[in-house]
């Protein structure tokens, strides 16, 4: 059973499972980091690089949570429009001049219905904060497309023993996990807005999970450049995620209608191709 | 925003989704660039049948490009209609100015190339 009593004693506006919650522990943080976080996203994941590379000539469709971009230049045969909550990070994504990107709310997708061959969301589900939302984000993207059209969806793992984190079957779902953003990356002094900083790091919940030391670990590459060793200044941020056990993506997937075409599960994080009932 | 991506853009709003009054957003005070970019034939050959014509055709003309044949072209296209595509779909966007829905009203700001469609909270 997840336990979620840590993380609303410490949300000093909404409660878990609403859009205040959210934006305090997802969306502020990413604003925050954006330049950073995104310096750490260069390389697309193979299943995802495969399923956008498979699509004929002409599919147009959608990054839903696109972040930096990064899946935007896979493949220049196909067109997608990318969409992220942040707009620091669209701002990165626009500036590769590929395609095209905007800032929208997983909610409330500024798109026709049905009209899409493809959408893909990738490790963006896992930040919304109850299980109506996390279907409702996936519905929101599965009536974007047409008839034939496919989604892919990836979120991150709760069974992930090997990784440094170590979570496994039977831990806390509901987690916070740190990003501790780099010294070059901070423009204001610690804590300068909000009760950001490192005073809510010792605020976070007592789990295992959510310990400053495991910081960035969904990072791609560790970056020795901006290893923090001496005098670090660095300002620490916890972002909120569920952690999907196996097969609550499938479920999640059923309870917004859709239907799931294959899955599986890849370094830490399950995925599945859906299309629409 | 890219014009082709306007084929592919309606109001935020769940109740504007269903009317006809939505589709296309207009466009309001926009301010345009070009920018030149490799043709990908095959493409623009591909997306043709995809994209909604009567809406291109409304949305080109608000920004000043009237030459557009009024129905969508069939069978094997012309070069000259391929650039043309290209250069109206992909190389041209607009850079600043508004999207207005034409059911609610609401109007979406774009700066520096990127439109933003977060409502304001009485409006989700
Ligand atoms: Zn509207």
């Amino acid at each position: 059973m997840a336990d979620t009593t840590n993380l609303n004693d410490d949300s000093a506006q909404g409660p878990l499972g609403t859009e205040t919650y959210e934006a305090e522990h997802v969306h502020q943080v990413y604003q925050e980091i954006a330049p950073h976080f995104s310096a750490t996203r260069f390389k697309p994941w193979p299943i995802v690089e495969k399923f956008l590379k498979e699509m004929p000539t002409g599919s147009i469709g959608l990054d839903v949570g696109c972040g930096n971009g990064k899946y935007l230049t896979v493949n220049p045969n196909i067109y997608m429009i990318g969409s992220d909550r942040s707009s620091n990070l669209v701002q990165i994504a626009y500036d590769r001049k590929i395609h095209d990107s905007c800032v929208a709310d997983g909610l409330s997708l500024p798109h026709p219905d049905g009209k899409l061959d493809f959408a893909i969301s990738i490790a963006v589900i896992h930040h919304f904060s109850s299980p109506e939302r996390r279907a409702e984000a996936i519905k929101a993207i599965l009536a974007t497309l047409n008839k034939q059209g496919r989604a892919l969806i990836y979120v991150w793992a709760l069974e992930q023993k090997n990784s440094r984190r170590g979570w496994d079957e039977g831990h806390n779902q509901d987690v916070w996990v740190p990003w501790v953003l780099s010294k070059q990356y901070t423009s204001k002094p610690n804590g300068g807005k909000g009760k950001k900083g490192n005073e809510q790091a010792e605020q976070a919940p007592k789990d295992a999970s959510a310990q400053q030391g495991l910081a960035n670990d969904d990072a791609e590459t560790p970056n020795t450049e901006e290893a923090p060793k001496e005098a670090p200044k660095e300002v620490v941020y916890q972002r909120y995620y569920h952690l999907y056990r196996k097969g609550e993506l499938e479920t999640d997937i059923a309870a917004a209608g859709g239907v799931v075409l294959e899955s599986g599960y890849e370094k830490d994080n399950w995925w599945a191709i859906c299309g629409p009932k | 925003m890219k014009i082709l991506t306007t084929n592919y853009i309606t109001c935020a709003v769940k109740a504007c989704k269903t009317s006809s009054n939505a589709f296309p957003l207009q466009f309001r005070d926009a301010e345009l660039v070009q920018e030149e970019l490799e043709l990908n034939e095959e493409f623009i050959k591909n997306i043709l049948p995809r994209i909604e014509w009567p809406a291109l055709v409304q949305t080109a003309a608000s920004l000043g490009f009237t030459t557009l044949p009024s129905t969508k072209p069939e069978g094997d296209l012309d070069e000259q209609m391929i650039k043309d595509l290209h250069t109206l779909l992909v190389e041209t966007q607009v850079i600043s100015g508004k999207l207005v829905c034409g059911n609610c009203q609401h109007e979406y700001n774009i700066h520096q190339g990127i439109a933003n469609f977060l409502l304001p909270n009485h409006l989700v």
